[in-house]
């Protein structure tokens, strides 16, 4: 008969060996699939630079992520700019610094919420799409086919949806910016009732070409990661209407954490190298 | 040619194909025969690189494609035109855009010759006028036919049929049998066929090779196959259920 005490401690041992290995597990799995995704990445970028993707997909695909994704991204840009400058406006009015409202608002919407917010709706719109399109292609063997028609995958389905992304991204967050920003202004000068000259004023004051150029450079990343990610979820997805499914749902949720994520470090860096500058 | 050698495949722990080996010769016309599940499809997609052996050697003209990395499969493709099983059309695009895929990503030619081009296939698939339909309207025959056409209007060395009359009635089944008979003597094309439909077999098949238990368990011409008196290829060929198979 074994000690009730030892019996415990076995018993404890064993939850934390059996906790480990599955944390270990998916650690390894993480890991695996970041590496899988960057090596899809090289590839990419390898058959980017030897020019394998055609003009007529990658004209296709940048109306389909750049056009087709303006109405989203400018409601998106004009109610967050709006808000952005009622909230504003409700705490500066305390401190008298209405006119800085605007301010606020441009700065906000050039290096922070104009590139996340797009990148966020985009991702929504266009991460799916892509993971769902491409995921019921490897469903329905259209992927093979395309491998037995003697075409690769990577140069017809990722390479131009990934120079699309990057191309459309950037464009699509300057007119969130400039929505926003005239969202902003319209509510400030008529319904908060600021003063217009000074408010625009204090905005060209406050906002810098390098917030500018700051959003483009995130957008332009993020656009990446949408495409990057979208496309690796659906040539990857597991067979089934459940497989096509959860590669969806996997392309929008890991687009935006990412997004999320690397907008942090991104404004982290780009500030301190502008403060260098 | 096509060659296999000691061709083995497992998906995780299930063994799917173990020292399958056989040749094929220009020109000729083979079906490969078995039961579902038995590994036919998974052999035909060894034949073109679309999957990779867990040991073993492909060899098309001499040349062994497993070591071959992706891109330079691409070049080895080219020789091959594939029917699947379910078609596998670009759900996104025309019938002509279908047919004309293969030419307008490795050949440069201008609209008017890829059209006379695409025109021409479809006639030969019994097909014309159908340039302007997308896939979602087609029947299942039809579908299979563009697939054919798809696969076979850059001039293949080798053309390779997925099931080409499984889900199809009788009649078109047989119209698909006369359509591979005629693809294979008009442009003269190594042809390979996985089917459990005896009677395409016997019509399209100079050899028939049965896939059975992981390996290649016969091979011959059809007579000498469908009149063999082995149980387990006479059971095959003459569709009978094994009584310890049925549920109760």
């Amino acid at each position: 008969m074994l000690n009730p005490a030892l019996a415990k401690t076995r018993q404890f041992d064993t939850v934390a060996v059996m906790f480990r290995l599955t944390a270990n597990k998916r650690v390894t799995e993480a890991l695996a699939e970041l590496g899988r995704i960057t090596l899809l990445a090289r590839e990419a970028v390898l058959s980017l630079l030897k020019g394998r993707a055609s003009w007529r997909d990658l004209l296709y695909q940048t109306y389909f992520i750049g056009v087709k994704s303006q109405s989203v991204v400018l409601i998106t840009g004009a109610f967050t700019g709006m808000v952005l400058a009622a909230q504003t406006y409700f705490q500066f009015h305390k401190v008298k610094m209405d006119t800085a409202t605007l301010a606020v608002v441009g700065v906000s919407m050039c290096s922070e919420l104009g590139p996340v917010l797009t990148a966020l709706m985009v991702a929504g719109r266009v991460g799916a799409a892509m993971a769902a399109e491409i995921g019921t292609m490897r469903v329905t063997e259209q992927i093979d086919a395309l491998r037995a028609l003697a075409t690769d995958p990577v140069d017809y389905l990722v390479v131009p949806r990934l120079i699309a992304a990057h191309v459309a991204l950037p464009l699509l967050t300057v007119e969130a910016i400039v929505i926003g920003i005239l969202g902003g202004y319209f509510v400030s000068v008529n319904l908060l009732d600021i003063e217009p000259t000074y408010l625009w004023a204090n905005m060209l004051k406050y906002t810098h070409q390098s917030d500018l150029v700051i959003g483009l450079i995130k957008a332009f990343i993020y656009g990446g990661v949408i495409a990057l990610i979208g496309c690796y979820k659906g040539m990857t997805c597991r067979l089934g209407a459940e497989g096509v499914g959860q590669a969806t749902t996997e392309a929008v949720v890991y687009a935006s954490i990412t997004i999320l994520i690397a907008n942090f470090f991104l404004t982290l860096v780009m500030g301190k190298l502008v403060s260098l500058l | 040619m096509i060659e296999v050698r000691d061709l083995q495949k497992s998906f995780g722990a299930q063994l799917v194909l173990d020292s399958v080996g056989f040749k094929i010769e220009n020109g000729e016309s083979v079906a490969i025969i078995g039961r579902s599940g038995s590994g036919k499809s998974v052999l035909l997609k060894h034949l073109i690189g679309l999957l990779q052996p867990d040991t073993g050697e492909v060899l098309i003209d001499g040349e062994n494609i497993v070591p071959m990395n992706e891109r330079q499969l691409l070049r080895v493709r080219r020789k091959f035109g594939m029917l699947f099983q379910s078609a596998a059309l670009f759900d996104s695009m025309t019938v002509a855009e279908n047919v004309a895929f293969g030419l307008r990503r490795h050949e440069h030619l201008t609209e008017a010759e890829i059209g006379r081009r695409v025109a021409g296939t479809l006639e030969m698939v019994d097909l014309p006028g159908t340039e302007d339909k997308n896939p979602a309207e087609l029947s299942g025959g039809m579908r299979k036919r563009v697939g054919l056409a798809r696969a076979i209007i850059y001039e293949p060395q080798i053309v390779l049929y997925d099931e080409p009359t499984t889900g199809l009635d009788p009649i078109v089944s047989d119209s698909i049998d006369q359509l591979i008979l005629r693809v294979r003597d008009r442009l003269k094309v190594t042809t390979v066929v996985v089917t459990h439909d005896m009677r395409t077999a016997r019509r399209v098949g100079q050899r028939v090779l049965m896939l059975h238990n992981k390996k290649i368990y016969a091979n011959g011409t059809p007579d000498q196959i469908f009149d063999s008196l082995d149980p387990v290829v006479r059971q095959f060929v003459d569709g009978v259920a094994d009584p310890k198979e049925n549920l109760p």
